[in-house]
């Protein structure tokens, strides 16, 4: 406002003005104003994404290689010894930064893909194909989903692509939900029917008038799944239906050196190494979860 | 309740000095106030007048010592009745509220708590300060209720707010703020929420209020007419800054600053009704419904002159909407049809051709939901000249900021977001939007009435200008008559689904109205300070 017309006019009517910063400026202001909690959280998440790209170049040995001596205990050679083949276990914990991440990252794309779109079209359309739709995903929900992804396993064996696919379907339920409710929300605006009323294809109306609306929900609950997603392969690669061998992988590096708690009273660095994954899988859930709340408050507009 | 000294009338009870508020936006503090004295005498009604974001309600609140969250008080001085404010702790301030100072808000129904009864509410400040007893302040709280014309009053108090309507609810409001005999109540445009006829009574009663206990008010509006008729004085506010501060009488008649005199002149548009047989739209027996429910639209039959305006009149679900979404197409009818140029327009939206499409515009009722939150102004407008006509890029910019030009804004707006725009450039966006698919017909749902009177005229005023420049047609929805008389040619009347006539203006508006239209024609106010006392004279008359 800097020159103030003495009469009216439509260009000098009161208007909020943001100053014309680049995406990058207003990221950095609202870094410098994130709680530590979400600091230490962006912090962790950066290092295990930083492990995870840089595994072959930090690992002292590979993946798969295979030492003389089966269950070393901690020293200079074998910094968390080896485990029961004879693997180094720091070079498997760096590689299973890799592939655990991975392929929960690929799975909860996948899942975002599948229940985001459908969830999109459902809401836009709201005839057949919602009810349809929110009909299979009611059934889906209804089964529980550890034994349903144990079932899924069983009939079509543990493949890579087969266990993404599988738990991408199973968790893109909740997607479905969550995409539906909050474009539901935006569906009703007039922008979305002025939209519909110039002709503007499905594709158009679901990627460019909605999606960019229902953004921020979406990105907080993508950081959600993720964790979900990362523990249920855990869990499925613990209880050996998981990732297979010999990918290195932190749910089961845990299950196969778990006998090792039991000599706690002899060597108790060698008791503690089956927990070094465990914790490593404990420390990325929790730190995306400090980093997913804090981005929640910050989209929902909620102080304090 | 009236120990207390009420002071003689005329003696000095509130007065702000060089009063500064910054308010926190955008990680910077920004003035919204810059520097405003006002002075207030018992029993004197101030009129703070401006457009939305003048800053008229954070000076109002400031009156009382408030301050909203984000903004500040920075410098200045704010005396009441002998003690400084500004310095004054929370706790202190906080027992004159309610008690010494009163604030009537905008919506009466976001203000009362839907659990308690009406009564309870109006007289918890009373009894909170121990003065009376509850059977005292009820007693008090129906006399207040009585003062406030609402209807039955004995009993009024004991009903919950949603059971009773809009325009008492403000009135009870009223009346809860006087229980406590305040020195100084402030109305933060009290009437705005309501239509013109309960506006009236609401009006009446609060000017009756005010004089009775000599109290002194700031009262808060965008409406000129409102104003007129309740203010002593009129200050006039643009962005934070004082323009004219004047005895009402003279501020209507002689104005002496330039932007106040362009207030006063904008509520004097009117338009010549012109009709032709040439018609763009011809709707013949149209039955509409919603799913399968019965219908809404019974045989409507509306005929709109190319390049004319028709105003469709009536109250809410008279079918005037419905009738827009017929022609849209997005509420297909089961009966009828409509005439386009002629032709007949398939009653599906699917069906439709790009170029029928583009040929019918719609503006919608609210601004800030008919653009998308996350689209520049330049995508918003640029749209439909890339998906109608192929143009992009170096191409596109320059038809938008020739549209931009049209709708009297400039280049700067080009990558605002929505949210950074006033709710008048909101709406002529929304109107280049229309413009940019180069339509014959623009469909305008209630376009003002969620507008500021000042900016809804220069809204007015450039739907006007565009149909002497382009030839467009309108049809234009809507319950203000006073747009009605501003900008149509012919008028069609709705009710209960059903067209009562159609006709050119000046014949529809000719007396002898029906009883409804003569009560909504007369409700209107009128920039004379006199008008509301010679209505109520009139009606009481009859």
């Amino acid at each position: 406002m800097s020159e103030e017309k003495q009469t009216y006019s439509a260009a000098g009517e009161v208007s909020m003005v943001r100053l014309r910063r680049s995406r990058l400026q207003r990221m950095w202001i609202d870094l410098k104003k994130a709680p530590p909690t979400a600091i230490f959280g962006m912090l962790i998440v950066s290092i295990y994404g930083f492990v995870a790209l840089f595994a072959p170049l930090i690992a002292p040995y590979g993946e798969a290689e295979i030492f003389a001596q089966s269950y070393a205990s901690w020293s200079a050679e074998h910094w968390l010894g080896t485990d029961q083949i004879g693997r180094d276990f720091f070079s498997r914990l760096i590689y299973g930064a890799r592939n655990t991440i991975g392929i929960a990252l690929a799975t909860t794309f996948l899942s975002f893909l599948i229940g985001g779109g459908f969830g999109l079209m459902a809401a836009i359309t709201q005839n057949w194909i919602d009810q349809v739709l929110s009909m299979v995903v009611n059934v889906l929900m209804a089964i529980p989903g550890l034994i349903f992804a144990l079932m899924l396993l069983a009939i079509f064996g543990s493949s890579t692509w087969g266990l993404i696919i599988i738990i991408a379907v199973l968790d893109s339920t909740r997607v479905f939900r969550l995409t539906r409710a909050v474009s539901l929300n935006v569906v009703v605006m007039d922008y979305v029917e002025a939209a519909k009323l110039r002709g503007e294809k499905l594709g158009w109306i679901m990627g460019r008038e909605i999606l960019p609306n229902i953004l921020p929900p979406l990105v907080a609950e993508f950081g959600l799944r993720f964790s979900f997603v990362f523990l249920t392969i855990a869990s499925l690669s613990f209880l050996g239906v998981g990732i297979q061998p010999p990918t290195a992988d932190w749910g089961s590096m845990v299950k196969e050196n778990a006998s090792l708690i039991q000599f706690a009273k002899y060597d108790l660095k060698g008791a503690i190494t089956p927990l070094i994954p465990a914790a490593a899988i404990a420390l990325l859930t929790v730190s995306v979860n400090f980093v997913v709340d804090w981005f929640l408050h910050k989209t929902s507009g909620l102080k304090e | 309740m009236s120990e207390r000294d009420r002071g003689t009338k005329g003696d000095i009870l509130l007065d702000m000095k060089n009063v500064v508020i910054d308010g926190f936006s955008d990680e910077r503090w920004h003035e919204i106030i810059k520097g405003i004295d006002l002075t207030l005498r018992r029993g004197e009604v101030l009129g703070l007048i401006g457009e939305s974001g003048a800053g008229k309600s954070t000076l109002g609140l400031a009156a009382m010592g408030f301050v909203r969250p984000g903004c500040r008080l920075t410098s200045g001085e704010i005396h009441f009745d002998g003690m400084e404010l500004r310095s004054m702790p929370e706790r202190h301030k906080q027992k004159l509220w309610g008690t010494r100072i009163a604030y009537v808000a905008q919506s009466a129904a976001a203000a009362f708590n839907p659990a308690h009864k009406l009564i309870d509410q109006t007289i918890e400040i009373a009894l909170r300060n121990g003065q009376t007893s509850e059977k005292e302040a009820q007693a008090d709280a129906i006399d207040l209720y009585r003062a406030m014309q609402l209807p039955d009053p004995e009993n009024i108090g004991f009903r919950f707010p949603h059971q009773v309507s809009g325009g008492q609810l403000q009135r009870a409001m009223t009346a809860m703020a006087m229980a406590s005999r305040p020195d100084l109540i402030i109305f933060d445009e009290p009437t705005t929420a309501l239509d013109v006829t309960t506006q009236v009574n609401v009006l009446a009663a609060m000017r009756d209020a005010v004089e009775r206990f000599n109290t002194a008010a700031i009262y808060i509006t965008h409406d000129l007419a409102v104003v007129a008729q309740m203010a002593d004085r009129i200050k006039v506010l643009r962005y934070g800054v004082e323009m004219e501060e004047a005895e009402t009488r003279k501020m209507l008649t002689a104005p002496e600053n330039e932007y106040t005199k362009s207030l006063w002149s904008v509520r004097s548009i009117y338009k010549e009704p012109q009709t032709s047989d040439d018609n763009i739209i011809e709707i013949n027996g149209v039955d509409a419904a919603y799913g399968k429910g019965e219908n809404v639209l019974h045989d409507v039959n509306i005929k709109i002159p190319r390049g004319k305006t028709v105003a469709i009149v009536g109250e809410s679900g008279s079918g005037k909407s419905t009738m827009a979404r017929v022609v849209t197409g997005l509420l297909p009818q089961n009966r009828g049809e409509v005439l386009f140029n002629g032709e007949k327009l398939p009653p599906r939206l699917k069906d439709r051709s790009k170029e029928q499409l583009r040929k019918i515009q719609m503006i919608y009722q609210m601004a800030d939901t008919a653009m998308n939150p996350r689209q520049t102004i330049k995508d918003i407008i640029g749209r439909p000249l890339e998906f109608y006509f192929g143009h992009k890029g170096a191409d596109q910019e320059a038809k938008v900021l020739e549209l931009l030009e049209m709708i009297e804004l400039d280049e700067s707006f080009m990558d605002r977001l929505p949210e950074e725009l006033s709710g008048g450039q909101k709406q002529r966006v929304c109107i280049a939007r229309a413009l940019a698919a180069n339509p014959e017909l623009i469909i305008c749902d209630e376009v003002t009435s969620a507008l500021d009177q000042i900016v809804q005229e220069g809204i007015l005023q450039l739907l006007l200008k565009l149909q002497t420049d382009i030839g467009v047609s309108y049809i234009f929805i809507t319950h203000d008559i006073a747009t009605v008389q501003a900008i149509s040619d012919e008028i069609v009347v709705m009710l209960q689904g059903k067209v009562v006539e159609q006709g050119l203006k000046s014949e529809i508006m000719e007396p002898p109205y029906p009883e409804y239209t003569q009560l909504l024609l007369s409700s209107v106010p009128e920039m004379d300070p006199d008008w509301l006392t010679e209505l109520l004279k009139a009606r009481e008359g009859v």
